[in-house]
């Protein structure tokens, strides 16, 4: 019996281990702020694992309690992930480049905040309004603050 | 007495106000009879609203952002009906810009944190206009019945829905004498970052409690102020130098549904 079942396993495993398997599966690319100088209030590693902790329990303190100034707010965690790209197009938490959709996508975890909370920084939402309104408010803002970091611009657009 | 019209889906027969004034809220009166206030403030109405001693106390939140709310404070709401303006929907429309609150043109269930009601005596024909939205109960029906912890009155006296565990079931709207709350039958996008909401969850006036911690008042009180109106005074209940207790003190403020002393946050003059 182990005669035969012995070949089959390590055929198994040299399956298992081919490069080829890795490659079907990329690891997502995650946007990093474009802002350099921020820093997240915990390392990389630490964040991977355990942002969901810091979050939960800032939740109850801040809902029942009143507590707000928690450093590990999921608004934060939008504020500085959730950028707009080269095109100026923002991806909602149903697109993949989502910064939180991105890895939970490819963790195969369903995440649930969104059903409620904003999946982007306010300033990229307008509400009422249809996403090519949403998209165009949001060229404006971008050239805003192009011309503003330039020179002073008369057609500054505030959120 | 009364009855009501043009309002969205409530019948109002709550405003029962044969119930005897004198018994509504006992404990404040405890309060503020136990409270030496130096002085007798004998001002005329109108200038104590704006009194300039009350400027820095008890109007709004002074507690550090680190900090837990604390039974300290009470914050409550009271209303002039005689200053509402008929037809003026400033409040409704600050509400529901500051909560994201979007319609789907069904009146029967859309969301609603605060409505304008309009109220006729049937023997005289005198009409009165005002604005209601969740009472703020001290003892809170729907925090009673709240099968899962959801729905709770929180320490400085503004009742929320923690919609991490409420589970719709919709007993609180039930349980609610003022109809209050609503329930959010649609999927919900681009909400607001201080106002999170979703299907499946009940909602409703939560003070703007993020403006409160942080030093604000209201968004509905802050669009009546600035509409000129000033029908609307926000502050702390438990302070007998804010507007609003300065103002009761001297005009008083009734509950609705005083029978049922829930002890509500938001009190109303001139009904």
């Amino acid at each position: 019996m182990t005669r035969f079942l012995r070949p089959l396993l390590v055929l198994i495993g040299f399956m298992l281990l081919s490069p080829s398997t890795f490659a079907e599966t990329p690891f997502p690319t995650v946007h990093e702020p474009s802002d350099e100088s921020l820093k997240c209030i915990q390392p990389e590693d630490e964040m991977r694992r355990n942002h969901m902790n810091y979050i939960l329990h800032e939740r109850d303190e801040t809902m029942h309690e009143g507590v707000r100034n928690e450093p590990g707010s999921l608004a934060a965690c939008i504020d500085c992930h959730v950028e707009p790209n080269a095109n100026g197009e923002i991806a909602g938490i149903d697109s993949e480049e989502h910064f939180c959709n991105a890895c939970h996508e490819y963790a195969s975890v369903q995440i649930d905040c969104f059903q409620c909370h904003a999946d982007r920084p306010q300033k990229f939402i307008i509400r009422n309004d249809s996403s090519a309104a949403i998209k165009q408010q949001l060229l404006q803002t971008l050239a805003a603050e192009n011309n503003s970091a330039s020179n002073n611009s008369s057609e500054g657009v505030n959120e | 007495m009364f009855d009501s019209k043009d309002t969205a889906p409530a019948k109002i027969d709550f405003f029962n106000l044969d119930a005897d004034a004198d018994n509504v809220n006992i404990s404040r009166r405890d309060f503020l009879s136990k409270t030496a206030v130096a002085g007798t403030v004998a001002i005329a109405p109108g200038v104590l609203l704006h009194s300039t001693s009350a400027s820095a106390s008890g109007n709004t939140s002074t507690k550090a952002s680190g900090e837990e709310v604390s039974s300290k404070n009470r914050w409550g709401m009271l209303i002039d009906t005689a200053k509402c303006a008929d037809g003026c929907t400033g409040c409704v429309d600050a509400c529901n810009e500051e909560n994201g609150l979007v319609g789907h043109d069904r009146p029967a269930t859309d969301t609603q944190y605060i409505r304008k009601v309009t109220l006729k005596e049937k023997s005289t024909g005198h009409e009165l206009s005002l604005p209601l939205m969740c009472q703020h109960c001290e003892t809170a029906p729907c925090a009673d019945v709240c099968p899962t912890g959801a729905s709770f009155v929180r320490a400085d006296g503004i009742a929320l829905v923690d919609k991490h565990i409420c589970i719709g079931c919709r007993y609180c709207m039930m349980a609610c004498p003022y109809k209050a709350r609503s329930f959010v039958h649609e999927n919900v996008d681009s909400q607001k970052l201080t106002a999170p909401r979703g299907k499946g969850t009940v909602e409703s006036c939560t003070m703007c409690v993020t403006r409160v911690d942080n030093g604000g008042i209201p968004a509905c009180v802050e669009a009546c102020t600035e509409d000129n109106h000033n029908a609307m005074i926000f502050g702390d209940l438990n302070n007998p130098e804010s507007d609003i207790s300065i103002a009761l003190k001297a005009r008083g403020g009734k509950q609705l549904r005083p029978d049922l002393r829930l002890n509500t946050g938001v009190r109303y003059q001139g009904l």
